[in-house]
């Protein structure tokens, strides 16, 4: 990299709101940009799991404030934004928006299917990955490896406006004729594939549409983060010299990559089914039903992983610097998280145990699926191996660091059931495996992205968030986190099956309602926790305690970068020494040694120049 | 504590393979609790003992290839022998060439939104033929008897599942899956079906009744006559 050329760069001209904060080119601002997104749709996602955990407690009975609000009660119609928009589409039909999904304030079925499928689709789609790799990928890789920007900074805008374009068609799903795609976010034909089947119109349709958007946004990121770490290391950041968190980033964009293209290509197969005629999915037309699933768990699979393993490598960031120690194990975290990217494309078929594939298939894909609670196990005991002999802070990133750990071991120790074909046979499609995906989704990532906020938010905003308000946050989330996802097993080794309105259908699930009213009350607590989340942000963002440079003394690079970081990010690119966990070395006079300080002797050899980081 | 007891929570088994399927279940749970319990208390003991304390500085440790090798070489010995355990389970339950032969009863389950049609072929023991007898959610099977199920499916993938009987079985439309059970225990046993298929999803339910051997010839009788 060009200093000089990139001095005169920097202080160019003033830019104007809308290239600063729109249409901003700058990695950190397009990271913050999907950090905010991704928290407001959190809330969106969450919001509807209440509505359907409401109708799950207690089935059929109307709905609080919605339900029973005496407007509604006497005139049968409440006009909100929904309605007027619902009112438009429908001159000659009076129905209100409220009265076709919620009749009398109770769900409606087809309404309660939206309800599930749009909440695991917000929440993958449209939380988890634009928060893990969206904001954190954006804000951390240029930091981290030592550089000025993306490879690509006009593609990493696109990205992120690719990533709201796929928005607002999906919400407007909620609006159309016919309600939302309620298929399940797995969408399995041919329930997904024929209009006629479910009722469900353009919002299974827009369903599709905005996901092939997403992918493409998923797309373009994927490819400048792949570019941006092999090529723009700053001199002496070579390869194990990286932190973790870029590591499982690197890995997460090359499974993208590769992923996003099975899923949009299966999309426009169930796009061609609904609108061309076509009967890729069909039996009557010589298509297959099963072949979606083959499509969509190829791609789902990996998914998963893209889920975790930035969570993964962000614990791995945290835990180092509170525990004031060197990761343990280094070079087995990272082959551990290439061996579960490698593994990930070859277990997809354990999602498809009882679907009607070749039995025989069950026994290659049991084997492939137990054989990931390998890496899974090596990495949690070397994050156990952090801890030993260490000295804890416990900050509010620790705190949720722990709780991420604690959690992945659950939901890692309960995915060897359902790896197990035998015993999948009876807990397949029940509310264990809704536990699981929970536990390894909520209580592994998310709690890791509730540590990264607080962690990164200083170095992103100039702001610390307040720590009091954190704690409170971490406490009640982790107590309320339990509360709704622990009980969930039980309800599917009772054999609850997942996906229904009503538990009181049937007999053999009648005397396990009490936990699912306790579920949905935990759940109600643990929505409301999040409003703390967002105002804490938010407040901090303008409030927050002022931040220096360091304020967690860490040895990474983001933390050599000035704070607020300016255009450019560093004054002069930075030399790289060593690891990024030299945590309380023997004899240095304190006990972190950033990458960048060269302490008197070369700890570990000569500074390795990276080939690329010179333009 | 009936919370943490997860095999306690299991619905009643009533056939013959579900043991195998529980067992497979209870070893689990013990191996996962275990292996549970032991990090949790190496992890808060650890949490205790390394909190931060005035004066005490962090070891410095990178790692242990001794340690790394040892856990990676245990999970997967307990991996695979899980796996190697599981296997014969699977194949009886599932694999069509095992299935056991001399089936007392045969019946093709269809699928549709929303209801299991049970079709018995009749004495002739052919689909498509006259003396076929159709039911609307009602499944009757002898019991201690091999039933063989031919399962499809009308309109989308709906989902066998008859908890009791540790059995479940997707049914695809335009294909016929062969699957048995032998149920142990007379009784009324619930049929939901277990794949999101529409709005109907929820309620979407079939009744299986398994009769004692007087009672089943009794009831072929009364509905084919002697």
């Amino acid at each position: 990299m060009n200093d000089h050329a990139h001095e005169s760069h920097d202080h160019h001209h003033e830019e104007s709101f809308v290239s600063k904060y729109i249409f901003s080119l700058d990695h950190k601002m397009i990271g913050k940009q999907f950090l905010i997104f991704g928290l407001i749709m959190f809330m969106v996602g969450g919001g509807l799991a209440l509505l359907f955990r409401w109708q799950l407690a207690w089935p059929d009975r109307p709905l609080p404030i919605i339900g029973v609000s005496k407007a509604y009660q006497e005139e049968g119609e409440v006009t909100t934004a929904a309605d007027r928009k619902w009112e438009e589409r429908f001159d000659d039909d009076k129905e209100t928006w409220l009265e076709v999904n919620m009749p009398s304030g109770v769900i409606d079925p087809n309404f309660y299917n939206s309800l599930f499928t749009m909440h695991a689709t917000i929440m993958v789609f449209f939380v988890v990955v634009p928060l893990l790799v969206g904001a954190f990928g954006n804000f951390l890789i240029p930091l981290m490896i030592g550089t000025r920007d993306m490879a690509f900074p006009v593609l990493n805008m696109l990205s992120f406006w690719f990533n709201m374009l796929g928005a607002v068609i999906m919400m407007a799903g909620f609006f159309v004729p016919g309600g939302h795609a309620a298929a399940g976010w797995t969408g399995y034909a041919p329930l997904s594939s024929v209009v006629d089947l479910s009722g469900v119109d353009w919002g299974q349709n827009l369903w599709c549409i905005s996901l092939i958007i997403m992918g493409i946004s998923s797309l373009m990121g994927s490819i400048n983060y792949i570019t941006t770490i092999i090529n723009m290391r700053a001199p002496g950041m070579t390869w194990f010299r990286l932190p973790l968190a870029i590591w499982s980033l690197f890995i997460v964009a090359i499974l993208l990559l590769l992923a996003f293209p099975v899923v949009a290509s299966a999309l426009a197969l169930i796009l061609f089914d609904r609108m061309a005629g076509t009967s890729f999915f069909l039996a009557e037309g010589g298509g297959d039903a099963l072949l979606w699933q083959h499509l969509f768990w190829f791609f789902a699979h990996p998914e998963v992983y893209i889920l975790i393993l930035p969570g993964m490598g962000m614990a791995s960031e945290m835990l180092p610097v509170f525990a004031r120690k060197p990761i343990f194990g280094y070079k087995s975290m990272v082959f551990a998280m290439i061996a579960i990217a490698f593994l990930s494309w070859i277990v997809w078929g354990h999602h498809m145990f009882q679907s009607g594939m070749n039995p025989v298939l069950g026994a290659s894909f049991m084997t492939t699926t137990m054989l990931i609670a390998v890496p899974s196990a090596i990495k949690t005991f070397n994050w156990l191996g952090t801890l030993y002999g260490a000295s804890i802070r416990f900050t509010v990133p620790m705190l949720n660091t722990l709780a991420f750990v604690s959690m992945f071991v659950i939901g890692g120790l309960s995915g060897i059931y359902m790896a197990n074909s035998p015993v999948d046979i009876f807990i397949h499609d029940t509310y264990y495996i809704v536990a699981h995906i929970h536990y390894v989704v909520f209580g592994g990532s998310v709690f890791a992205i509730f540590g990264g906020v607080f962690y990164w938010f200083p170095k992103m905003f100039g702001r610390h968030m307040n720590a009091t308000l954190g704690k409170i946050h971490f406490w009640l989330s982790f107590l309320a986190f339990n509360g709704v996802f622990f009980p969930m097993h039980i309800l599917g080794v009772g054999g609850h099956m997942r996906r229904i309105a009503n538990p009181m259908q049937y007999e053999f699930l009648q005397h396990m309602q009490p936990i699912n009213v306790f579920i949905t009350v935990c759940a109600f607590i643990l929505g409301a926790t999040q409003i703390l989340l967002l105002v804490n942000v938010f407040w901090s963002i303008f409030r927050g305690k002022v931040a220096e440079q360091n304020p967690w003394q860490a040895t990474t690079l983001e933390w050599h970068a000035p704070t607020p970081v300016p255009h450019g990010n560093f004054g002069a690119i930075p030399q790289v020494y060593h690891g990024p966990y030299e945590y309380s070395v023997p004899g240095a006079d304190k006990d972190w040694t950033p990458q960048t300080e060269s302490n008197g002797e070369e700890l570990h050899g000569e500074p390795v120049p990276a080939g690329a980081s010179a333009d | 504590m009936k919370w943490l007891n997860f095999p306690a929570w299991l619905p009643e088994n009533v056939s013959t393979f579900g043991e195998g399927v529980d067992n497979l279940f209870v070893l689990i749970y013990w191996i996962t609790s275990i292996v549970f319990l032991a990090v949790m208390a190496v992890l808060i003991f650890f949490i205790i003992k390394y909190r931060f304390q005035e004066g005490r500085k962090a070891e410095y440790i990178e790692g242990s290839t001794t340690l790394e090798i040892v856990w990676t070489a245990a999970t997967t010995v307990i991996v695979f022998g899980l796996a190697m355990l599981s296997l014969p389970q699977w194949n009886n339950i599932k694999l069509p060439s095992q299935f056991p032969g001399n089936p007392g009863a045969v019946v093709q389950v269809n699928g549709k939104q929303f209801n299991w049609d049970m079709t018995y072929p009749g004495p002739d023991g052919e689909w498509g033929t006259d003396d076929d007898l159709q039911l609307e959610n009602q499944l009757h099977v002898p019991v201690n008897e091999v039933v063989h199920i031919r399962l499809t499916a009308d309109d989308v993938i709906h989902s066998f599942f008859v908890p009791q009987l540790r059995l479940k079985q997707d049914a695809l439309p335009g294909r016929f899956i062969n699957m048995w059970f032998e149920a142990t225990k007379p009784g009324t046993y619930e049929i939901p079906c277990a794949e999101l298929c529409g709005f109907g999803h929820s309620g979407m339910l079939g009744y299986l009744t398994v009769h004692t051997e007087e009672d089943y010839t009794a009831w072929v009788n009364e509905r084919w006559g002697e």
